[in-house]
């Protein structure tokens, strides 16, 4: 029996009233839910052509007032995250090449630690863990501070004076955790390469620096270079698109500034891994 | 810009204009707006909490848009944001309830935005400019605290700075003096009154005003025209003289201290 015609007889016996009640909320919140989505993914899109427009349309205008607003961007999602990536970069590497040796040693592999490190860092690991990383440091801090912005009516006050709050707000903060992203997830590659050269030193690995950079060189690919840009980059965009967008695109009142910032994160990280499985599969692909 | 723009032409004017209640967007609003203000005049416009004077405010200087009807900007379309119409745009300041400054910025750094966005200047060349508004709204001693740091007065008033920097022709005040001491209150009085005069800065030319107050009563002898929002209408009533001998009904208005909310300030 089809399933709505089962709804029904239920409904007609009188016996599956609970039943038929929690179908149909089932549906009407999976319908609710899938609505929202198509609407985020709507407003999300048109959010970033707009601001992809105001970025090359506008960016000679206001020159002296928002490039140092970029250089600022870059320094807080870039510069000032250094320290913390230089002591995750050592841990990562630490980590790979720590659990990589002890099999590759078991198995007479040893030779593929270069390759290794690039499939598992280069390829994967450090793009998407430096974009994680500064989502939690400056993309949380973006929804916050836009968030309030709007809800104390600064956005409204920038209109007023006839300044593009895309201009002001969004575009140094594409620029900046675009640039941001990139540099930290180049930075974390290379201690990684060279922390996880150290930890095989440390543990005996009968292996010369220059056999493990040939070995590394030889994993590597232009193509690597490229997607590892276009990746980094694409991570920042994304970041700030969507930290910007719940925290300047909609009204908000205070008290809902920290629902904005759960869902900025929840759909950044959903976006960020999503890009990854498109880029994994361009890998595959060609 | 549009076309060359008549002199003889209102600085401002509304036909038939109706808009939408921001705050209780069931609400009728107000409705059927037509106002005309010369150059050089120095409107009030009375209304309670809740009578959408911001929203009204907001309509006249083209940041909210109309359900209905027409409006002109010294006898063209009212610039709205198009890169065209930036140098008329530009004409138009803002000043909003308690200042609306960007927290980020420091009071300086609030005044000279404006100046730095739209003339590209750096902020030492936006120098002069803003020690000199500093000066005249009396925040030399708050310039680089945020607003955070400082009154709402001062706030307030740097507001009032920012929105003076670009020299406007026409500036809007929204219920400028809100929760203000009576010596605040005096200042602002004071200020305003000598730019409906022409400030010697503007060769003597007078500033278009166009502010909202709960209580008219604190307005009396400083602005030259009065009008109040009552029932979602906006209601034009002519000087302090006439608006008390015209209007008798109104003069049960809480705007004209004879209501409820007497003594409030």
């Amino acid at each position: 029996m089809p399933s709505s015609e089962r709804i029904h007889s239920d409904a007609v016996d009188g016996r599956g009233n609970a039943d038929l009640l929690s179908k149909v909320c089932l549906s009407s919140f999976l319908g609710w839910k899938i609505i929202r989505f198509i609407l985020t993914l709507r407003g999300l899109g048109a959010f970033a052509l707009i601001t992809l427009g105001v970025l090359f349309s506008r960016f000679a205008v206001a020159r002296r007032l928002i490039h140092p607003l970029m250089v600022r961007e870059i320094s807080r999602a870039g510069l000032r995250l250094l320290p913390m990536f230089l002591f995750l970069s050592v841990a990562l590497g630490f980590l790979v090449i720590g659990q990589s040796v002890a099999v590759l040693a078991r198995v007479g592999a040893i030779n593929y630690l270069g390759t290794i490190m690039v499939v598992v860092v280069v390829r994967e690991l450090g793009p998407l863990l430096a974009a994680l990383l500064v989502l939690a440091r400056v993309g949380t801090a973006n929804v916050v501070e836009l968030g309030t912005a709007r809800a104390l009516g600064e956005v409204e006050a920038l209109e007023a004076l006839a300044i593009d709050p895309i201009h002001y707000f969004v575009v140094p903060r594409v620029v900046g955790l675009a640039a941001g992203v990139f540099a930290l997830t180049v930075y974390l590659i290379l201690g990684a390469l060279v922390s996880g050269y150290f930890w095989a030193f440390l543990q005996d690995v009968p292996l010369l620096p220059g056999d493990y950079f040939r070995q590394l060189a030889a994993a590597l690919s232009g193509l690597d270079f490229l997607l590892l840009t276009c990746k980094a980059c694409f991570f920042g965009f994304i970041i700030a698109i969507v930290t910007c967008y719940h925290g300047l695109a909609q009204p908000l009142r205070l008290e809902e500034v920290s629902h904005a910032t759960v869902r900025a994160v929840a759909q950044s990280v959903v976006a960020c891994v999503l890009l990854d499985v498109l880029f994994i599969l361009i890998y595959l692909l060609v | 810009m549009d076309g060359p723009i008549a002199t003889t032409a209102p600085a401002l004017e509304l036909r038939a204009m109706s808009v939408r209640s921001r705050q209780h967007p069931g609400c009728a609003g107000i409705r059927n707006i037509n106002w005309k203000v010369a150059p050089g005049d120095f409107w009030v416009v009375g209304g309670m909490i809740g009578a959408d004077r911001s929203d009204l405010l907001m309509l006249a200087g083209g940041l909210l848009a109309p359900e209905c009807g027409e409006q002109f900007f010294f006898g063209g379309p009212m610039p709205l944001f198009e890169e065209a119409n930036l140098a008329q745009r530009l004409r138009l300041g803002f000043v909003f309830q308690g200042g609306q400054l960007l927290n980020q910025l420091t009071l300086a750094e609030n005044i000279a935005l404006p100046l730095r966005y739209h003339k590209d200047v750096s902020a030492a060349e936006a120098e002069a400019d803003v020690r000199w508004l500093l000066e005249l709204t009396g925040l030399s001693r708050w310039a680089d605290r945020s607003p955070g740091e400082v009154s709402v007065d001062s706030c307030q008033r740097a507001g009032l700075a920012r929105a003076l920097i670009l020299k406007p022709d026409v500036l809007f005040m929204d219920n400028p003096l809100a929760g203000l001491d009576a010596p605040q209150r005096h200042w602002w009085r004071q200020f305003l009154a000598g730019l409906a005069d022409g400030p010697e800065w503007r060769q003597g030319r007078p500033m278009t005003l166009l502010a909202t107050g709960e209580d008219l009563r604190l307005w009396c002898g400083c602005a030259r025209q009065f009008a109040i929002l009552k029932e979602s209408s906006f209601v034009p009533l002519g000087t302090w003289a006439e608006a008390q001998f015209a209007a008798v009904e109104f003069l049960s208005e809480p705007v004209f201290g004879l209501g409820g909310q007497e003594g409030s300030y």
